[in-house]
């Protein structure tokens, strides 16, 4: 596995300087290579983790998994678009198995949820079913586990 | 009653705590310091091991095992040494499992020496071997390894330290504190010098699974070494599984036989859980060592990096997780550097003191700490540096 995504999947803000120093490369040689990592849309973005649970934002998250029939020539992808350029949509995945697509959405309250349920998604051409399920809480979300703040407990008369 | 200085053991009475026992209460004091100071792994034991552990609990496994160990650990640690390092043990007879590295080095010593015994140390070394030879009357005798000789241990200096009362060699590598580590051809040397002695080897090999540039070799598999050395090694260090308290030796069978009856009569075994999750680390964990291990090299190439860009003369270190920096050219003596950088740089590291007379000069740091706080002790570290 390239090392490079792996440094920054770990962390996204350590420097090209200190990629190639840990990797003992050249760091002109790492920039490019994390350029190119862009451009090809590898690497798509640099962004904080944020539990939003410790904040004072109001909000609910749902997990919904949609059936629909695919479109003549155009197989799932339409209607995939069709759902996820919705701003409130915050992932959606196609999935085997029971049901086609996998949508978390994020809204201010249960209601606005639902709303967007029956309004927006469940009239889309070509959804044939909805089943919505609210997130209680977040134990562990892309390899982080929420809710737990480390803690170096490593006495240091130990030598 | 008489003062308790009278009453106790004079060998005891007679070993320093610690030479920098200051220098540790003063880390106690102050507060919000960065340390790089702990000698071990910051990563937490990995899950599937620390699950056979727990699994182990819920069996109700909570008996003492046989006095050695399990049967099933003890033919893991052979195979382990067999596939790992081109050993072989039988884990019948030459294998004990011990309470850390720490036990197997008690136990080695108190078998081995006996009063007046000259026992050869390299040093800057771990702190726990001195003392341990003196509770057992034996000698210690020091020699001093150097910067330019990479730190490690030499024919001609071992040749010049031995004596007709030497009865054995400490062979700490890699090295606590200053990453060294001996390969094969500085083995071979070592070996040219021993073979046609009586001297006996106890060699320290906890951090075997940590070198960067080269793998490890044992003293043991250089011919005519393994029938004169003791392996004290665990996993303490290449699992992250210091709290366990697990280790074990290796010797041949005439020597694991009476070294067994120290154990058998002062520990009885290791603990049980402890021994179940080992088996799982060794069966299952060689991905988790090579991950550690990995993470481990890029923070050493980071700090070293650091440090030597900030004017710190630094050896590269191959083993082990600490760096062992150059800092007599600030003017100070080691302990003096280390409470100033505490006191006006809020930077904890251990004076190289702490591991003999020859760390004069040096300190130890631990680079086993995640790359951002290293990078903010970087950043203070040269603060303080450029104040000076
Ligand atoms: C060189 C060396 N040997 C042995 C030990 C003992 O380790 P344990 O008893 O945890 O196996 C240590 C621990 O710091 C060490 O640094």
């Amino acid at each position: 596995m390239n090392e490079i995504l792996k440094l920054l999947e770990q962390d996204a803000r350590l420097t090209p300087e200190q990629i190639s120093v840990m990797l003992n490369r050249d760091v002109d040689e790492v920039r490019a290579e994390i350029e190119q990592l862009e451009k090809t849309g590898i690497i798509l973005g640099y962004r904080a983790v944020i539990d939003w649970d410790k904040t004072d934002r109001e909000y609910v998250s749902a997990v919904i998994e949609i059936k629909i029939t695919p479109q003549r020539d155009r197989g799932f992808d339409y209607i995939a678009e069709k759902i996820y350029n919705y701003p409130e949509v915050e992932s959606l995945t196609l999935m085997s198995g029971g049901y086609d697509l996998s949508c978390v959405i994020k809204g201010r309250s249960m209601k606005e949820v639902a709303n967007f349920v029956a309004n927006k998604l469940s009239t889309i051409d070509g959804v044939l079913s909805t089943s919505t399920h609210f997130v209680l809480r977040k134990y562990k979300y892309d390899g982080v586990v929420y809710g737990v703040v480390e803690k170096d407990e490593r006495g240091h008369d130990f030598i | 009653m008489k003062p308790y200085s009278e009453l106790l053991s004079r060998a005891v009475l007679g070993i320093e705590p610690s030479g920098i026992r200051k220098y540790f209460d003063l880390l106690d004091e102050v507060k919000d310091i960065v340390s790089l100071t702990v000698g071990q792994p910051d990563f937490v034991t990995p899950w599937h091991i620390r699950e056979a552990g727990i699994h182990s609990l819920e069996e109700g496994r909570t008996y003492y095992t046989s006095n050695s160990g399990l049967a099933e650990l003890r033919s893991e640690i052979s195979k382990y040494f067999a596939r790992r390092f081109n050993l072989n043990y039988s884990p019948n007879n030459e294998i004990i499992v011990t309470v850390g590295g720490s036990e197997a080095i008690d136990l080695t010593i108190r078998t081995v020496v006996n009063p007046g015994d000259e026992v050869i140390m390299p040093t800057p070394c771990f702190v726990c071997y001195e003392p341990i030879v003196r509770l057992s009357g034996g000698v210690p005798v020091i020699i001093e390894t150097k910067q330019k000789d990479d730190f490690r241990l030499t024919a001609s200096d071992l040749r010049a330290a031995i004596t007709d009362k030497t009865k054995l060699l400490i062979l700490p590598f890699p090295n606590n504190p200053t990453g060294a580590i001996m390969a094969e051809e500085d083995l071979e040397a070592i070996a040219d010098v021993l073979r046609d002695t009586d001297i006996l080897i106890l060699s320290d090999e906890i951090y075997a699974e940590l070198t960067y540039e080269r793998q490890h070799v044992s003293i043991a598999s250089i011919p005519g070494m393994r029938e004169r050395t003791i392996i004290a090694s665990g996993f303490s260090k290449a699992y992250a599984m210091t709290g366990w308290r697990l280790g074990y030796l290796a010797a041949p069978a005439e020597i694991v036989k009476h070294i067994f009856k120290v154990h058998q009569y002062a520990i009885m075994c290791a603990p049980t859980t402890a021994q179940y999750a080992a088996i799982e680390a060794l069966k299952n964990g060689d991905d988790d060592i090579a991950e550690m291990t990995n993470e481990y090299n890029r923070r050493r190439r980071y700090i070293v990096n650091g440090l030597r860009s900030i004017g710190i003369d630094c050896f590269m270190p191959q083993g082990a997780f600490y760096v062992w920096p150059y800092i007599g050219s600030f003017g100070m003596k080691s302990e003096r550097f280390c409470e100033r950088l505490l006191y006006e740089g809020g930077v904890a590291i251990i004076p190289g003191t702490a591991f003999g007379a020859c760390g004069e000069g040096y300190a130890r740091i631990s680079y086993a700490y995640s790359v951002r706080h290293i990078t903010l002790a970087l950043e203070k570290i040269e603060k303080f540096i450029k104040s000076l």
